[in-house]
């Protein structure tokens, strides 16, 4: 048995369509079996609720008299996009405020014009002879604008690999407070309401669909900026009428350390047209897997510390090496209960008629990481291999001469095999010698927990760590922990010249 | 009840917590504290009925104290239900009800201030 679109959209017309959202569809199968559910449903919707970055919209500000070609735009001292020609803009979710920087940003912006507060235009141009003005300021209401169209590269991810923290300190990310030591694990995704998930070969959902966008009725544009469906990640691209959206399923925030992001209520209504459609719909929480990866390692590839299923992250707790670790979603499942709620309501009252794709989008895509011309600068660009090392049982006198002839400041400590065990400065020294006590040997000042690069390693990176232990020198080591450089601040003015300056 | 003393360490660097343990017989459970050269602020939690015997006992050593009635100060329509504050508090104030809203328990709140900074709603705030 199979059923068609427009049997559906009949049904939805006559107010007879039986519809459920995607979190009720497993209960009915397991019931009803699969071709039980399939004669029974005839929609099920999707939800999820969520920080989406890659968002922002269209607007149309109408002509100014005399006209001005906006060439610079700000709203509530936000910049918006000004290559658009004249009176349009693209404002972004993640730009923040030239003032308030992270506590308000492109988000803040929608946020207020869909709450129907004001917002300050302020624009400039070099004046043209058909559009002679150079500023213009401005409040305006969302209502004042010709068109509000939200526009979003990329949203809807199918799911979202989970976060925790392997370091000492604190990391602040776009997925929230990582405590040190794997003390919590952040994830993000609706799981078994996700739309994706519930139509993983996209057989469904593609160009043209229409969709619940933050509380107005939108349209799946088509796959979504680095779309990846290959390994389980695809997105879409979407857009809504920001005019009809609603501040319930729309909500800037701020990621503290991280920055502004726009949370986004989306769903979209799938026709149960087949069997396929009944048994991907009927996706559980404990069928979607995703890694948790170690934020702690700054680097495009991240370790996985394990795996988890949607089910265990939302149980509260996962273990990670024989620990109980607290879990805390970022996207509210609520909201996302809420979404695939309202959009059944829509569908339920004949608001909301469905569509098959257009176009289609590519389910077997992978997205590639970037193509890099010229490699940034790495430690073995500019370390300083003249490096000084001291013996650990060698006398503190003996470190103070080294200091005093090598010229530097730091003198990393290896034990007789030349690997790395402590670091003593010139600080060190002074202290030692200032305050004569029992300490003799280098072992007896030095400091054991060494921070420490790599030579493959950026610069960038050896620059992090400079700056957030508040030291000026890395040990450069190999892979088995021997010195080979050194990297001080000093070498870092190798940067400001030559050839890494373009 | 939870009281929050100040003191400074100006003068004879008065080990005021431990006097006022001895003093009164009371167990002051300290939850946490900041104390460095000049001054110290710690967040201490006693039994309800001894509470006015420890604020008189810790007034008469020179700290301040003030009874703490409220945890942070949770704002219920910036808060989205996302529940990023959850495993970030030390004391478990935060959990999920069975229908995903945030549950928020005042009482069990120290005023560490971690949430604060993990809500991306800006929903926390700690009390004046």
């Amino acid at each position: 048995m199979h059923k068609t679109i427009g049997q559906i959209n009949e049904r939805i017309r006559e107010g007879s369509a039986r519809v459920v959202t995607a979190e009720e569809m497993p209960g009915i199968v397991a019931e009803l079996g699969e071709e039980g559910a399939l004669k029974e449903v005839d929609v099920v919707t999707t939800g999820t609720f969520g920080a989406m970055c890659s968002s922002g919209a269209f607007l149309n500000f109408g002509h100014a008299e005399p006209p001005i070609r906006m060439e610079r735009i700000w709203l509530n001292n936000v910049e918006a996009y000004g290559g658009l020609a004249a009176v349009d803009t693209f404002i972004g979710a993640t730009q923040q405020s030239d003032t308030l920087q992270a506590e308000y940003g492109g988000a803040h912006v929608i946020e207020d014009l869909v709450a129907g507060k004001s917002v300050e235009l302020r624009a400039s141009s070099r004046g043209t002879d058909c559009y002679p003005r150079r500023t213009i300021t401005t409040d305006l209401l969302l209502e004042n604008l010709n068109q509000a169209i939200m526009c979003n590269p990329r949203n809807a991810y199918q799911r979202y690999n989970a976060a925790t923290n392997t370091t000492d300190r604190v990391l602040h990310t776009y997925m929230g407070a990582l405590l040190p030591g794997s003390g919590n694990v952040t994830f993000s995704g609706a799981g078994l309401l996700n739309p994706i998930s519930n139509d993983p070969k996209l057989r469904l959902i593609g160009s043209g669909v229409p969709i619940f966008l933050c509380g107005a009725p939108g349209m799946v544009i088509g796959e979504g900026t680095q779309h990846s469906p290959a390994g389980g990640f695809g997105t879409l691209m979407v857009t809504g009428d920001m005019k009809q959206m609603s501040q319930e399923y729309l909500r800037a925030a701020t990621m503290t350390g991280y920055g502004v992001t726009l949370y986004v209520g989306l769903g979209i209504p799938l026709p149960v047209l087949d069997l396929d459609v009944v048994r991907a719909t009927a996706v559980r929480d404990e069928d979607i897997t995703v890694d948790i990866l170690d934020y702690g390692v700054p680097s495009r590839s991240r370790p996985t510390v394990r795996k988890a299923t949607y089910a265990e992250l939302r149980s509260g707790s996962v273990e990670i090496n024989g620990e109980e670790v607290r879990t805390s979603s970022l996207s509210s499942f609520r909201r996302a209960r809420k979404v695939a709620g309202e959009l059944k309501t829509w569908v339920e009252q004949g608001k909301m008629q469905l569509a098959l794709p257009t176009r289609p989008i590519d389910p077997a895509r992978q997205a590639r990481p970037m193509h890099q011309t010229a490699k940034g600068p790495r430690v073995l660009d500019i370390m300083d291999r003249g490096v000084i090392t001291i013996g650990e049982t060698e006398e503190i006198r003996t470190a103070a001469k080294k200091l005093l002839k090598g010229e530097t400041n730091h003198l990393p400590v290896v034990n007789e095999e030349g690997v790395l065990v402590g670091i003593v400065t010139t600080f060190d020294v002074s202290k030692a010698v200032a305050n004569p006590g029992k300490a003799h040997l280098v072992k007896d000042i030095m400091k054991t927990k060494v921070v420490t690069a790599a030579p493959d390693e950026s610069v960038d990176i050896a620059i992090q760590k400079l700056e957030q232990n508040n030291i000026s020198a890395l040990p450069v080591v190999d892979t088995e922990n021997h010195v080979i450089a050194l990297l001080t601040a000093m070498n870092l003015g190798k940067l400001l010249g030559g050839r890494w300056l373009k | 009840m939870k009281l929050l003393v100040t003191f400074s360490r100006g003068k004879g660097r008065k080990p005021i917590i431990a006097q006022v343990v001895r003093d009164t017989g009371v167990l002051i459970n300290v939850e946490r504290a900041n104390i460095d050269s000049s001054e110290g602020e710690a967040l201490i939690d006693v039994p309800d009925d001894q509470c006015q015997l420890v604020r008189d006992s810790m007034s008469g050593l020179g700290a301040r104290v003030r009874i703490l009635e409220h945890g942070v100060i949770y704002n219920e329509s910036e808060c989205v239900d996302c529940g990023a504050c959850i495993s970030v508090c030390p004391r478990e104030v935060f959990s999920f009800d069975k229908e995903w809203k945030l549950r928020f328990e005042d009482e069990k709140c120290i005023l560490c201030g971690k949430c604060i900074d993990a809500c991306p709603h800006r929903a926390l705030t700690l009390p004046l």
